[in-house]
């Protein structure tokens, strides 16, 4: 091809190969509904896109793929020439003429190709379409380093010999794929680099990495940098996390400057994304527009002027994002609280926290919490916070969270809620996969942030002495911003009501199926959350809560209800005493408590502790919440006791959907009652959650024989088992970069697929049955294992309960794992009479148990305490059974 | 229908004659021994004499073949001339007879290399990868046995998966046994996963597939309860049916591989007679999972298992306690 290319002399003719599907596509009679050009980067080549030429090459979905070799890389010439970004740019431009490509045009990069592509779609609008990016970067942040590993590439001292006399390079970008590549692989992309003579491309690409403004490729990174925001066309960007050189940060920048583009991160995948992950069925889907009208990316039209016209939105708009309708009336989260402090009440306490003595060591009224809330507002604004900006808050519950809280949702800042209930390794991967620009918190978690490097400018919430703030890179606290933004009295704080459809809220799964999932809620969906609270549970102004559990606790002042916090380790439930939980009701005459399951346990097994007063403060209680994990009828009755005068409720939900159902201990009796008689449809077979909540439509998708849930026929016919499926204004707008999750979230239009498997009976009452992950397809039946599970936990002797499959699809032994009481000392197979029993209360439940496991104490998850890890215990029992020895699962 | 039924002195042979006769067919049985089913007209000869296995295979229809070496220790040559030789005799004198239907019963230690098995169907026989000489003569016979297939001589191959039952010496008397005299361990506290398969299904299977060969011929199927459990669990069972204390100790499984490899060799070296306590075999049966995806011989075979595990031990106590 011949070269126009600045490094070339006039005339230059280059040899380039490319793998290109374009003539067998025609032989085959199919034609192309557009050309997918993609672009490695360094040092692989364009064996790294064969996933997308097979994809292209399938008649269902013909694209022509176009896959170069970069000159200097791959099979492609060596040119002897040292070719810097705006020559490879051109060179591009050279084979796409020589090619005779015509729109529509898609490009596809990787690493350094990213930046030559989107090169190549700036220079050629009228052909371009759309651009898929991977693991890439158009701009290094003024001011920070470029990444050590580049760094260390780049050193005179190491440049050379490492990137071309000899194939280091090569080999630790290689290492980079997680899981690791086969050996055929490997030798695939080493092939084209064999021997130092074929890798001086390796060396140049390295060397013309823009390290700063001085460097002579500067100006044409930043052109394409520059030119970004005005590219007009969809966009989809899939990333591999774990990439020490193309880090997250590098994705907020793309972000940043293509706003609409879809993005995937995809958790615990590396650099070499597209050897990580299938990415050739995420990119085709994007190309027709799942569930759409059909219409691809290339379908757009070209005007007259030349100019592509975008074409419509992937996805098409026929697919809501949202599951259910916002109701269109809309009143901010804070209007509660903004009315009450400037009602008659406005003096009244609003906000306490408890001191471990029983006293209260903190509150705030109406007016002061307002007032504080305005302060931290403005002062936020003046340290940077704007509409949109993401803050993490690593705060706990009480005075100070209530005030952030509040202070972000007014400037229409993104608050980022991750808990230590994640374990810190999930925790540090939600914080940086949500790229906050913020970060408030205590002390704890500001060292934290130093220690794991999370992002995000640090704040702190109390002033800190300068060597410790220098120590943490902490910039300013929140007391300081409170001071310096509090108006004078009777000032109103300008502040420009946020859009009630923006994000406002990125809350995290407690990652008991995969890696926590950022979920993101808006302005309006929060609101709808409070809204169906006070209405389902019938909690508004006047209602007095002790907020032992966190998500429900925020809602406290948007409710309009009095708030306090016990003193305990909120990260830990299991922290909260009797003695605690009763201080902190008759603090403020509590009628609600808000309680986890765990939490409640250990009130119960504290209860002695309790003064008379304490008893009495606990008897005026007249409703009691607890959520996240099923709450056992027995505890509950043990609850009630303690609690004589409350009705207590147990919501059903999960954290993109909260809550979905409601139901009493009342209700929960009666429901068992129905289970026993045997004679209402539907009744038993896992735990009942009751009705669904004001304003929640429930349904379920039947599962078939493998176990999936196929359908999109959202079904309530009684006893037919399926995954649940719910539409409300509260559901969560999106999830967090995770385009294809959220895809397959909505499949069902107009419902979140909630990914647990239930069952209605004949009164609408959903019984849930555990989770889609979780189910076990034995040969002669699908085995959901709640239902199983609960059979076995009323044996004596036996403890939580875990049934499992090992074994393929469609032909798996059903396992049972128990723990015993009291606890065994190691895990291995259960005495043949344990086994016996348990077998036997299984089959009564409809399962056909192979084998019976004990084990000391099952996996639980860290938030809750009571989730059982049931693939860790599927892996487990697998090689146990299989004639292992049984470690720990 | 006139059935010939090869090695039916043995529990399973005795079980498959006996059904058939149950049946209404014309039953004809071949071994070594008197075979004793009422209703069967009984030959007596060997499997690796032509003359005498010309006689057997003469007017009969379908032939269901199980005579074999079945052991754990033993001449190789032994193996091959009963095992593979015999089983050519036999699949020779009948094609030469006019029989149209053969099914060879084998075993599904003949694709097992040693490592375990979970879920999973019949594979290919591979007497280069099967331990000891019985899988490997048994493979080679297999494999023998489906090349000769043909629409009008059809043979299919069915595997039952340890076979056990009343009056079952191979593995009940053996295990009852060791455990009174406090010589059987659990090997990595039983935990392997293993199919099983009670006498009477595995003879209502094998004749099931007699009455299927349009379905399965030219193939091999894995035939069991479709009931894994523990191996520990069964040997419990076992135990508790024949009036033993179960078995208490465990040892790691690997040691005991290692130890069988061992005494194999001694044992063999020093001439001794009978079995050894433990053998490469034995030791991996009893540690690595063995179960079975049982779906597709379900419903090639239009059969399921009509008793259960628990059914089975119930009727292997009554047995124990009738003696």
């Amino acid at each position: 091809m011949p070269s126009t290319s600045a490094a070339d002399e006039p005339g230059t003719v280059h040899h380039w190969h490319l793998l290109d599907n374009g003539a067998q596509l025609s032989r085959r009679g199919l034609s192309p509904a557009g050309t997918l050009l993609c672009v490695h980067g360094n040092p692989t080549w364009s064996y790294l896109w064969r996933t997308l030429l097979a994809a292209g090459s399938r008649p269902e979905q013909p694209w022509r793929v176009v896959a170069v070799d970069q000159l200097d890389m791959g099979f492609s010439e060596r040119t002897g020439t040292f070719r810097r970004l705006a020559d490879r740019i051109n060179d591009l431009g050279d084979l796409t003429d020589a090619l005779a490509l015509d729109g529509p045009v898609v490009t596809v990069g990787h690493d350094w190709g990213g930046v030559i592509s989107l090169g190549w779609a700036l220079a050629h609008p009228r052909q371009l379409a759309g651009v898929v990016l991977t693991n890439t970067a158009v701009h290094q942040p003024s001011g920070s380093p470029i990444p050590p590993a580049l760094r260390l590439a780049l050193h005179p001292a190491v440049h050379r010999w490492g990137t071309t006399t000899s194939d280091a390079f090569l080999r630790v970008t290689h290492s980079l794929a997680r899981p690791p590549l086969a050996p055929e692989v490997r030798r695939a992309f080493m092939a084209p680099y064999a021997g130092a003579g074929r890798r001086g491309g390796v060396g140049n690409f390295v060397a013309d990495i823009p390290a700063d403004a001085s460097h002579p490729s500067f100006a044409a990174l930043n052109r394409v940098a520059e030119g970004l925001p005005g590219l007009n066309v969809p966009a989809l960007l899939l990333w591999g996390p774990r990439d020490p050189i193309f880090s997250d940060r590098y994705l907020k920048d793309l972000v940043g400057r293509l706003p609409a583009a879809k993005v995937h991160r995809f958790e615990g995948a590396g650099h070499l994304v597209a050897e990580d992950r299938d990415i050739a069925g995420p990119v085709f889907e994007w190309l027709t527009g799942y569930g759409g009208d059909g219409t691809p990316v290339g379908g757009g039209t070209v005007s007259a002027a030349g100019a592509a016209v975008p074409p419509p939105a992937v996805p098409s708009p026929a697919v809501p994002s949202i599951a259910g309708d916002p109701g269109t009336d809309f009143t901010p989260l804070w209007e509660p609280l903004a009315e009450l402090a400037a009602g008659p009440d406005g003096r009244d306490t609003a906000v306490a926290e408890m001191a471990a003595d029983g006293s209260v060591s903190r509150s705030l009224s109406w007016l002061e919490l307002e007032q504080q809330i305005a302060a931290v507002a403005n002062g936020l604004r003046q340290a940077g916070v704007r509409t949109g900006s993401r803050v993490s808050l690593m705060v706990p519950p009480g005075v100070d969270l209530t005030v952030v809280l509040y202070a972000c949702l007014r400037l229409g800042a993104v608050v980022v809620v991750a808990d230590a209930g994640l374990g810190t390794r999930g925790l540090s991967r939600a914080v940086k996969g949500a790229a906050p620009d913020f970060l408030i918190g205590i002390d704890k978690a500001l060292a934290a942030a130093s220690v794991l490097g999370w992002p995000g400018r640090r704040i702190s919430v109390k002033d800190l002495p300068a060597a410790r703030r220098r120590l943490l890179a902490v910039e300013t606290s929140l007391a300081a911003l409170a001071r310096r933004g509090s108006l004078p009295a009777g000032t109103a704080p300008v502040l420009q009501d946020p859009d009630p459809d923006a994000p406002a809220a990125v809350l995290f799964t407690s990652g008991s199926t995969g890696p926590a999932k950022g979920v993101v809620y808006t302005q309006r969906r929060l609101a709808a959350m409070r809204d169906t609270v006070a209405v389902t549970l019938g909690i508004g102004p006047g209602a007095r809560l002790v907020a032992g559990f966190a998500p429900f606790a925020l809602l406290g002042p948007a409710l309009g209800a009095v708030s306090v916090t016990p003193a305990m380790d909120v990260t830990a439930p299991r922290t909260l005493t009797a003695r605690a939980l009763a201080d902190a009701a008759a603090a403020i005459d509590a009628t609600v408590v808000f309680a986890s399951p765990a939490a409640l346990c250990n009130v119960l097994a504290t209860r002695n502790g309790l003064g008379q007063p304490g008893r009495q403060a606990l008897e005026r209680v007249e409703l009691l919440l607890s959520a996240g994990a099923p709450v056992p009828e027995p505890l509950l009755a043990d609850v009630q006791r303690l609690l004589p005068d409350a009705s207590l409720h147990t919501p059903y939900g999960m954290t993109e959907a909260l809550p979905v159902t409601d139901i009493s201990l009342e209700q929960i009796r009666t429901a068992a009652a129905d289970a026993a008689a045997g004679n209402m449809a539907g009744a038993g077979n896992g735990v009942c959650v009751g009705l669904p909540v004001h304003s929640a439509r429930v349904a379920v998708i039947p599962l078939a024989a493998d176990g999936a849930a196929p359908g999109n026929i959202p079904v309530t016919e009684p006893g037919v088992t399926g995954e649940i499926l719910v539409g409300a204004p509260h559901v969560k707008e999106t999830y967090d970069r995770l385009w294809l999750t959220q895809r397959e979230s909505i499949r069902t239009a107009g419902w979140h697929r909630t990914g647990d498997v239930g069952h209605f009976d004949s009164a609408g009452r959903l019984w849930v049955e555990g989770r889609l992950a979780h189910v076990v397809t034995a040969p002669d039946a699908v085995v959901t294992p709640v239902g199983a599970e609960q059979a076995i936990e009323r044996l004596d002797g036996v403890g939580l309960a875990a049934v499992v499959g090992v074994g393929p699809s469609g032909t798996q032994a059903v396992v049972a794992v128990v723990e015993t009481v009291p606890p065994a000392r190691r895990a291995g197979p259960a005495a043949p009479q344990l086994a016996a029993r348990v077998r036997e209360a299984a089959r009564m439940a409809g399962a056909s148990v192979s084998a019976v496991l004990v084990v000391p104490s099952q996996p639980t998850d860290i938030r809750h305490n009571a989730k059982i890890d049931r693939t860790r215990l599927s892996r487990w029992a697998t090689a146990v059974l299989a004639g292992g020895r049984a470690g720990r699962p | 229908m006139r059935v010939l039924v090869t090695g039916a002195s043995g529990l399973l042979g005795g079980g498959v004659a006996r059904l058939l006769v149950r049946q209404g067919q014309a039953v004809t049985t071949f071994q070594r021994r008197p075979a004793g089913v009422d209703g069967a007209t009984d030959l007596t000869g060997s499997i690796t004499d032509d003359a005498a296995v010309r006689r057997a295979v003469a007017g009969a229809e379908g032939i269901i073949h199980l005579a074999a070496k079945v052991s754990f220790t033993g001449k190789a040559t032994e193996f091959d001339a009963v095992n593979v030789d015999g089983t050519r005799r036999l699949l020779r004198a009948a094609r030469a007879a006019g029989v149209q239907d053969v099914v060879f019963v084998s075993s599904p230690s003949v694709a097992n290399s040693g490592a375990a098995i979970a879920g999973v169907g019949a594979e290919p026989a591979d007497p280069d990868r099967a331990h000891g000489d019985y899988s490997r003569t048994k493979a080679r016979a297999e494999l023998l046995a489906l090349a000769a297939d043909s629409p009008d001589f059809r043979v299919a191959a069915v595997r039952p998966h340890i076979v056990w039952g009343p009056g079952d010496t191979q593995l009940v008397e053996r295990v009852l046994d060791r455990a009174r005299r406090r010589r059987l361990p659990l090997l990595d506290d039983g935990a392997a996963l293993i199919d099983t398969t009670y006498v009477d299904n595995a003879a209502s299977a094998i004749v099931a597939a007699l009455h299927r060969m349009e379905h399965i011929h030219g193939r091999a199927l894995v035939v069991s309860n479709g009931e894994p459990r523990p191996v520990g669990e069964l040997l419990a069972g076992i135990c508790a049916a024949g009036g033993v204390p179960a078995p208490s100790w465990s040892v790691p499984g690997s040691l005991a591989r290692a130890a069988g490899s061992l005494i194999e060799v001694l044992w063999t070296r020093a001439g001794r007679a009978g079995e050894p306590p433990m053998t490469r075999f034995l030791a991996e049966q009893l540690s690595t999972a063995h179960w079975f995806d049982q779906r597709e011989t379900r419903r090639l075979l239009d059969w399921a298992p009509a008793v259960s595990i628990d059914e089975g031990l119930a009727r292997l106590a009554g047995h124990y306690r009738a003696r």
